[in-house]
């Protein structure tokens, strides 16, 4: 990590309480502007609570987040994507019954400015505001490989083509960090590879990414950097190489070698 | 190539309807039914564009009703006029929108139909109780008359008819509008998945209230309208029925669809105002004691369930609708995701 760069996000001792259940306790991570983070974890490990804690659905118990240098406690979901932060669902939550280019203009709400006069009036303003977000959703559309398929019902799309629309929905807010919840899950390796393809595109794009995926070959080939969470808890934070590596880590996710049971607790 | 052809011609043939049927009856029930039109358009917007379940519309179209009776008559000696009291009738209306909207933002489905239903019930047991302003069961009566550049519009029906054709033609174009643009996509969103609608940036508040603001607005519109033809408001036009009957002209005519609902409500408008009455008549002629307006609400039943069974979509549907209803899953995986339980919102 260089040391001029001020991290982009910082969460700081981050936890999470669902009643009787210590969903994340005292996570700390600090995300680098411009790199692709990997979050990995056995199921229930608390990856997707991190999302939510960042994203505001829910409210961290205790600790903090930083993005961009302002705090985001106390804002709504909506504010937060205001800031810059999208993301995608581990269960794709498309608008199903609407088109891809609709629900990529959708994705856009946050960036655009037409006030209810201006949509009750269709405001030259508005049908200019219109006519720029539909290409800019064809543009996202290419970008993320569904070109052609603007006019299709999102359910209607195959499996792999509706993460790859999460995705350019997700992206039409142009957020600054993007989080990634398991975008490669139910992908064939083609598809992977498409994707793993797609993911750089946008990180040179300057997006930066938090991802979280089960697929190492994947996360171990994007990731700049790699958390570890088991049981709510970071075990091991480093490059690739040094978390493949880590004893902690092979014992608690990796399964350890092809001798030795996994202990359950 | 017809169908667009096929729209302009209604344009230019509706307005034409009472230079060639000089039956001043037939005139007045098309414009009864335009205020059922106006209020079908409304709700759409509640319950077709945004999906927020409103069993209580009927208390805007009361609220509309009675700002026109009680600012445009002899009650308070206030007169203000007509085409003033539109734009300040569905401002009120759009005022109490707001005011029923605020507390039910947290709520869903049936929960949301159960609070607004009870709003439908208290705005005309308000309007009944509140004697000295309203004259309670009696109503209000001798409603001003529109005037349209100092002429009156009397007991002829035919200019109210095209007061509604005009009220209804703006309606149209303001709905098809709010469909097309961002808060339409808003609503659209909150619709499908109300927690990614949400992460897309969508204010789920704002654009909730905006939905019950202006759904209530129309109703505002119908009810001016509705009460100055007819002169006489009381608690009565604003039961429980009427907003059902408006929520069935929705279902019968494709939920979410402008075609569908203007189709749907003239035909429930028609069966109930015209069709019904009409055979009564023809049965009295023959000297049956039969009057058919007593079935109506078995008519509809009946009508519903059979839009339920065979054309769950409605007559005229929206294409999400049709897609809702109808399309098959490319994925069975995606269909039981779709089952799975709302979940995420924790906080």
């Amino acid at each position: 990590m260089s040391a001029a760069a001020a991290p982009l996000c910082v969460l700081n001792r981050l936890s999470k309480r669902f009643g009787g259940l210590q969903a994340l306790s005292d996570v700390s991570l600090e995300i680098r502007a411009g790199s692709v983070v990997g979050m990995i974890g056995p199921n229930g490990a608390g990856k997707s609570t991190v999302f939510n804690l960042i994203s505001g659905i829910a409210a961290p118990t205790s600790g903090a987040i930083t993005f961009a240098g302002r705090p985001l406690s106390a804002l709504r979901p909506d504010q937060i994507v205001a800031r810059g932060i999208a993301r995608t669902f581990q269960n794709i939550r498309l608008f199903a019954f609407s088109s891809a280019l609709e629900n990529v203009m959708t994705g856009q709400h946050v960036r655009m400015h037409a006030t209810l006069l201006d949509s009750l009036v269709h405001t030259p303003v508005h049908r200019a505001e219109e006519r720029r977000a539909r290409e800019r959703a064809r543009e996202l559309l290419h970008f993320v490989g569904l070109e052609g398929r603007a006019g299709t019902l999102a359910r209607h799309l195959p499996y792999g083509h509706q993460r790859r629309l999460e995705i350019a929905r997700a992206l039409a807010s142009q957020p600054r960090l993007l989080l990634l919840d398991e975008p490669a899950a139910g992908m064939n390796p083609r598809e992977k590879d498409d994707l793993a393809a797609l993911i750089e595109r946008i990180r040179l794009d300057g997006i930066t990414v938090l991802l979280i995926e089960h697929d190492m070959r994947l996360v171990m080939a994007l990731s700049e950097r790699i958390a570890v969470l088991d049981h709510g808890e970071k075990i091991a934070e480093g490059p690739p190489e040094a978390v493949r590596r880590d004893p902690r880590v092979i014992e608690a996710y990796l399964g350890a070698g092809p001798h030795t049971e996994r202990q359950e607790p | 190539m017809l169908r667009p052809l096929l729209r302009y011609a209604w344009v230019v043939l509706i307005p034409l309807v009472p230079l060639v049927d000089r039956n001043a009856a037939h005139i007045n029930f098309l414009a009864d039914a335009g205020a059922f039109m106006l209020l079908a358009l409304g709700l759409n917007i509640v319950v077709g564009f945004a999906g927020l379940l409103d069993l209580g519309y009927a208390a805007f179209f009361a609220i509309g009703s009675y700002a026109y009776a009680m600012l445009a008559s002899p009650q308070f000696g206030i007169h203000v006029p007509f085409w003033v009291m539109l734009f300040v009738a569905s401002g009120i209306a759009a005022v109490f929108g707001i005011l029923l909207g605020a507390p039910t933002l947290r709520l869903r489905g049936d929960y949301l139909a159960i609070v607004t239903l009870g709003f439908g019930e208290i705005v005309p047991q308000t309007f009944l109780n509140l004697t000295q302003y309203t004259n309670g069961p009696n109503g209000i009566s001798s409603l001003d008359q529109p005037t349209f550049f100092g002429h009156a519009f009397g007991f002829n029906p035919v200019p109210y008819f095209y007061v509604m054709l005009a009220l209804i033609a703006l309606a149209i174009w303001l709905a098809t509008n709010l469909r097309d643009s961002r808060i339409g996509r808003a609503w659209m969103a909150i619709r499908e998945d109300e927690l990614a609608a949400k992460h897309m940036g969508i204010n789920t508040t704002v654009a909730k209230l905006s939905a019950f603001a202006l759904g209530a607005s129309f109703s505002g519109l119908a009810g001016v309208a509705y009460a100055s033809k007819l002169q006489l408001v009381s608690p009565d036009q604003f039961q429980f029925t009427v907003s059902v009957l408006i929520l069935s002209m929705l279902v019968l005519g494709g939920m979410g669809s402008i075609a569908g609902v203007l189709v749907g409500s003239f035909a429930l408008s028609f069966i109930n105002n015209f069709l019904l009455p009409q055979a009564t008549n023809i049965a009295h002629g023959f000297g049956l004691p039969l009057d058919f307006t007593n079935y109506r609400f078995m008519l509809y039943g009946v009508i519903l369930v059979a839009v339920m069974l065979f054309r769950p979509e409605g007559l005229i549907p929206s294409r999400q609708r049709r897609a809702e209803l109808r399309a098959p899953l490319s994925d069975p995986a995606l269909a039981q995701r779709e089952n799975a339980e709302y979940s995420g919102s924790t906080s």
